[in-house]
C-alpha cells in the first residue's frame, strides 16, 4: 500500500472511532444532568428558571466535548493536514 | 465540500480576498447598527410606542437581567460589551433561514476573535474593579502553587470558547449538507429548525459565560473578605 491509501485509511477509521468514543461520555453525562435538573424541578418547582437555565449552560459545557470530537473527526476527513502534505509531494513530482 | 465560509470567495485582488466570513460579518454588523440605530431615533417614553421599540426593549431588558442573574451587579457597564456578544451571534445564526447565507461564526476566524475579545475583557473589567494588585493576586489565590493552572485555564477556556461555537455552528451546516444529500425533502427542514434552536443557546451560553468569566474577575476580593449569609429563602 502506498502511504496516501495508508492515510486515507487511517484517517476514515480513527475518524469514525473518534466521535463514536468521544459522545459515549457525554451522552452519559448528559443524561445524568437531564434526571438530577428533572428530580429536582419536582421537588422545587418554583427555582425552575435557575434549574433550566443552570441545566442548559451546562449541557452545553458537557456537550463541547462531544462537539470537540466532531471538528476533530471533521478535520481529519476534510482537512486532513497529512494528506494535504502527502499530495502536494505527489503533484510536486 | 466546504467545511466553512471562509472558502466561499466573493472577489479576489490579488492577495487581498473577500471571502464569505467577512461579507455576512459586515452584513450582519449593518444590520445590527443601522436597525438600532433607526429604532432609537424617535424613542417615546409615553404609553403609545411603536412595536419595534417595544421588541427593543424586551431584548435589552431581558439581556439585562440575565447579567444581573449572573451576579454582576452594575449591569448597564457591562451590557455594551455582552450584549453586542449575545446579539451578534444570536443573529448570526437566526439568519440561517436565508437561503444563500452561511453564519460567519461557522468560521474559526470569527469565533476565535470574539473569544480573544472575552480574553482581553475579563482582565480589562477586573483590573478596573479591583485594581492592577488586586486582580493579579487573584491569580495566586488559594495558594501561589496554582498560578500556572490559573493561567492554564484562562488560556484554555478561551479555546474552549472559540472551538465551541465553532463546532456547534459549523455541525449545524454540515448536517444539512450531508442530508441534503441522502434525504432532500422534508429532514433537512427539521434539522434546521433544530439548527436555530441550538444557535439561539449557543449564543445564550456564549454571553453567560463570558459574563460568568468578567463577573468572577470582579468580585475575587469581595467574597474572601466577608460573606453575609443569604436572609430568608433558606430551603433554596
Amino acid at each position: 500500500m502506498d502511504s496516501i491509501t495508508l492515510i486515507a485509511m487511517a484517517s476514515i477509521v480513527t475518524a469514525g472511532l473518534t466521535i463514536a468514543l468521544g459522545s459515549i461520555g457525554p451522552a452519559l453525562g448528559e443524561g445524568r444532568a437531564v434526571a438530577t435538573a428533572l428530580s429536582s424541578l419536582a421537588q422545587q418547582p418554583d427555582s425552575a428558571t435557575t434549574i433550566t437555565r443552570t441545566l442548559f449552560v451546562g449541557l452545553a459545557m458537557i456537550e463541547s466535548i462531544a462537539i470537540y470530537c466532531f471538528v476533530v473527526s471533521m478535520i481529519l476527513i476534510f482537512a486532513n493536514p497529512f494528506w494535504n502534505h502527502v499530495i502536494a509531494q505527489a503533484a510536486g513530482k | 465540500m466546504r467545511l466553512s465560509p471562509d472558502e466561499m470567495i466573493f472577489w479576489q485582488y490579488g492577495l487581498f480576498k473577500l471571502n464569505g466570513t467577512i461579507v455576512f460579518t459586515w452584513a450582519l454588523m449593518f444590520v445590527l447598527a443601522v436597525g438600532s440605530k433607526l429604532i432609537t431615533r424617535k424613542l417615546s417614553t409615553g404609553l403609545e410606542r411603536s412595536r419595534w421599540q417595544s421588541l427593543l426593549e424586551i431584548v435589552v431588558t431581558g439581556i439585562v437581567k440575565q447579567i444581573e442573574d449572573v451576579g454582576l451587579r452594575h449591569p448597564e457597564k457591562y451590557i455594551g460589551f455582552l450584549g453586542t456578544l449575545f446579539l451578534f451571534v444570536a443573529l448570526a445564526s437566526l439568519c440561517t433561514i436565508i437561503p444563500g447565507y452561511e453564519p460567519p461564526t461557522g468560521s474559526l476566524s470569527t469565533t476565535a476573535a470574539l473569544a480573544l475579545c472575552v480574553l482581553v475583557a475579563v482582565p480589562f473589567f477586573g483590573i478596573e474593579e479591583q485594581g492592577i494588585g488586586g486582580y493579579l493576586k487573584s491569580y495566586v489565590e488559594p495558594t501561589v502553587i496554582m498560578l500556572p493552572f490559573n493561567i492554564i485555564s484562562e488560556l484554555s477556556r478561551t479555546l474552549a470558547l472559540a472551538v465551541r461555537l465553532f463546532g456547534n455552528m459549523m455541525s449545524g451546516t454540515m448536517i444539512l449538507a450531508i442530508l441534503l444529500t441522502i434525504t432532500p425533502f422534508i429532514f433537512p427542514i427539521a434539522m434546521s429548525v433544530l439548527g436555530l434552536l441550538t444557535g439561539m443557546v449557543q449564543a445564550y451560553i456564549f454571553s453567560i459565560l463570558a459574563a460568568v468569566y468578567i463577573a468572577s474577575a470582579t468580585r475575587v476580593r469581595k467574597t474572601l473578605k466577608y460573606e453575609p449569609r443569604p436572609r430568608g429563602n433558606t430551603n433554596g
